[in-house]
């Protein structure tokens, strides 16, 4: 399969995602971007949705439980076409529809949940698994965890319940970029090792390489034709600023918005990584 | 009189609704049968779901639940649905204004011999800080049916604040009860006594001895601590000139704080509060300890003692 347009939309929503935080003047790149490939694949592929219905029933979601990646998720948004591209760049201004995290009341298309507090969207996914069952709904919830996350206990809470009621239509994805604000997550808490965790509580994993698109392909599909009953995890290694170099796999860009000239390398850098596509 | 816990209410009448509304369902952590939510439970188990001990969680599933369709009921000890669950009620539940209704029973000190770890007196202050949030404490068993029947209907987050131990049950079938309308039970002119949860039953019984000595009280039942009903507040600090606030909950933050909030801004009148006086509670039986706490009728008439001093008409 050719993945031209899919490493082409990752370009544009990193460019997007860049300026956007530029603009913003705060913000969170680097867990911004370690996601890119993972949501984009979801929106423009996987992802049972319409953005001119919004509220289609039976709607596959998506939470983003690690809420400070939302300029991926609203770069994406408005590229699927839920909202103008426009928007975009009031992102974290007062009275915006694109808040710091994302907000359910701010009546943005396309955004599932309030998120922001870590550890609650699985949780919020297990619920909707819960009552998609309850009414022999199709539709599958998707939740995207960051691997600092794990470190949080209603996150093994949730993780207990999805096994125990067999919410095979629930897929957790672990944004395994390796570093949390105050450094690796070896260091701070190790969560290591995920898999082991994970199967041990009843839940199929997946694991994949969270930036090549053969990878995260194969692992949803994986998911959407498992015929068990357990939920799955994809554990998706990635890397923390992916597709900026300075800011790749550097701690320092946790929460730190780039300024005009950073911008500007930063695009020149991923315009140059797209020659050939 | 005859008496029954508030939390038989909410399981007789979530099982009544729950024949007549299929979207309701009913969460647990653990506390099944002591939350009255098993009658559900038994004759609806695919709408029911126990989660354990694990009410964070809980509430987040009662949220997704919601976000489906669906009227969530979460049900757990009042300390440990507000307390420990905090954070995902503000965060999640009432900054997505999601129609879940938290079912807080075992409240105040009248949980009894569990002692300090259990007994829930300051959820009535954590949970009316959080915009969107109503905050209900039905003073019986039979308002308590009626609150439960009206949250169904009023979409939102709500918490409703129940009781584990049988109180007196002071309304009647036909008594009004309205979501944000205080009812008043008893009229008079010297004081106006706003009491909410047990504490309704206590404050008419002080009335009714302050009445041999020729003091005339109004009684009002605050079964809704939010919104308040601020307009019937004010009638009565003009009317009465004088106030006793009366809550099995922390002084801090109560029932007392928030008419003092609305009196001090609208109508300042003298206020005497009686309710915990910032200190945990302990083991014992539940009328003993309200007594050992001083939250009883004895409390109150000390406090219509104080106020009636510091009146200025």
């Amino acid at each position: 399969m050719d993945f031209d347009k899919y490493l082409k939309l990752s370009n544009t929503i990193r460019k997007d995602i860049l300026v956007m935080l530029k603009n913003a003047g705060s913000g969170h790149p680097g867990g911004s971007l370690s996601c890119v490939e993972l949501i984009v694949a979801l929106y423009f592929k996987f992802l049972k949705h319409d953005p001119k219905n919004p509220f289609l029933e039976d709607r596959d979601r998506l939470i983003l439980s690690k809420g400070h990646a939302c300029p991926t998720q609203y770069a994406c948004l408005a590229e699927v076409g839920y909202f103008s591209k426009d928007e975009l760049f009031t992102l974290r201004k007062i009275c915006s529809r694109l808040q710091g995290h994302p907000g359910f009341k701010c009546s943005l298309p396309g955004i599932e949940v309030s998120t922001g507090s870590l550890g609650q969207g699985l949780s919020i996914g297990s619920g909707m698994a819960l009552g998609y069952k309850l009414d022999k709904k199709s539709g599958n919830i998707y939740v995207l965890l960051g691997d600092g996350e794990l470190q949080s206990g209603q996150i093994w809470e949730a993780i207990l319940t999805a096994s125990h009621y067999k919410l095979n239509n629930l897929c957790a994805i672990v944004d395994y970029n390796s570093l949390q604000i105050d450094g690796r997550v070896e260091n701070i808490k190790n969560i290591m090792p995920i898999k082991e965790k994970f199967e041990s509580f009843g839940w199929n994993t997946i694991t994949i390489d969270g930036h090549k698109y053969k990878e995260i392909f194969d692992g949803y599909e994986k998911f959407i034709k498992n015929k068990d009953d357990n939920p799955s995890v994809i554990i998706a290694k990635t890397i923390k600023g992916k597709g900026v170099s300075f800011m790749e796999d550097n701690v320092d860009w946790h929460g730190k918005a780039p300024n005009a000239r950073e911008l500007e390398m930063a695009i020149l850098e991923i315009d140059n990584s797209a020659i050939g596509l | 009189m005859e008496a029954k816990a508030t939390r038989v209410g909410y399981g007789e009448m979530i099982l009544e609704l729950g024949r007549q509304n299929k979207n309701i369902v009913v969460l647990s952590a653990d506390v099944t049968a002591s939350t009255n939510s098993h009658l559900f439970a038994k004759e609806f188990p695919n709408r029911f779901f126990n989660i354990g001990i694990s009410e964070q969680d809980m509430i987040c599933e009662a949220a997704g639940l919601s976000l489906v369709g669906k009227i969530s009921f979460v049900s757990a000890y009042a300390i440990f649905a507000t307390g420990r669950t905090w954070d995902q009620i503000r965060n999640t539940i009432c900054y997505c204004d999601l129609n879940v209704k938290i079912i807080g029973t075992h409240s105040g000190l009248m949980v009894g011999p569990d002692g300090a770890t259990h007994q829930a007196l300051e959820d009535i202050a954590i949970t009316r800080a959080i915009p969107n949030l109503k905050v209900i404490s039905p003073c019986d068993y039979l308002e308590t049916k009626k609150a439960v029947k009206a949250i169904v209907h009023d979409f939102g987050p709500t918490y409703l604040r129940l009781g584990r131990e049988k109180t007196p049950i002071i309304t009647e079938e036909n008594t009004p009860f309205k979501i944000g309308k205080a009812n008043i039970l008893r009229d008079g002119i010297d004081v106006t006594i706003f009491a909410t949860g047990v504490m309704v039953s206590e404050a008419l019984k002080a009335a009714e001895i302050l009445e041999h000595e020729n003091l005339s009280l109004r009684v009002v039942n605050v079964h809704t601590i939010k919104p308040l009903d601020k307009n019937t507040i004010i009638k009565c600090a003009k009317e009465t000139g004088a106030i006793v606030t009366a809550e099995e909950h922390q002084i801090v933050g109560g029932l007392g704080s928030a008419i003092a909030e609305t009196l001090g801004m609208n109508y300042p009148v003298p206020i005497e509060m009686v309710g915990m006086k910032d200190s945990f509670g302990e083991s014992g039986e539940p009328f003993e300890l309200l007594k050992y706490y001083g939250l009883s009728d004895i409390e109150i008439i000390k406090a219509v003692k104080n106020v009636l001093l510091r009146k200025k008409f």
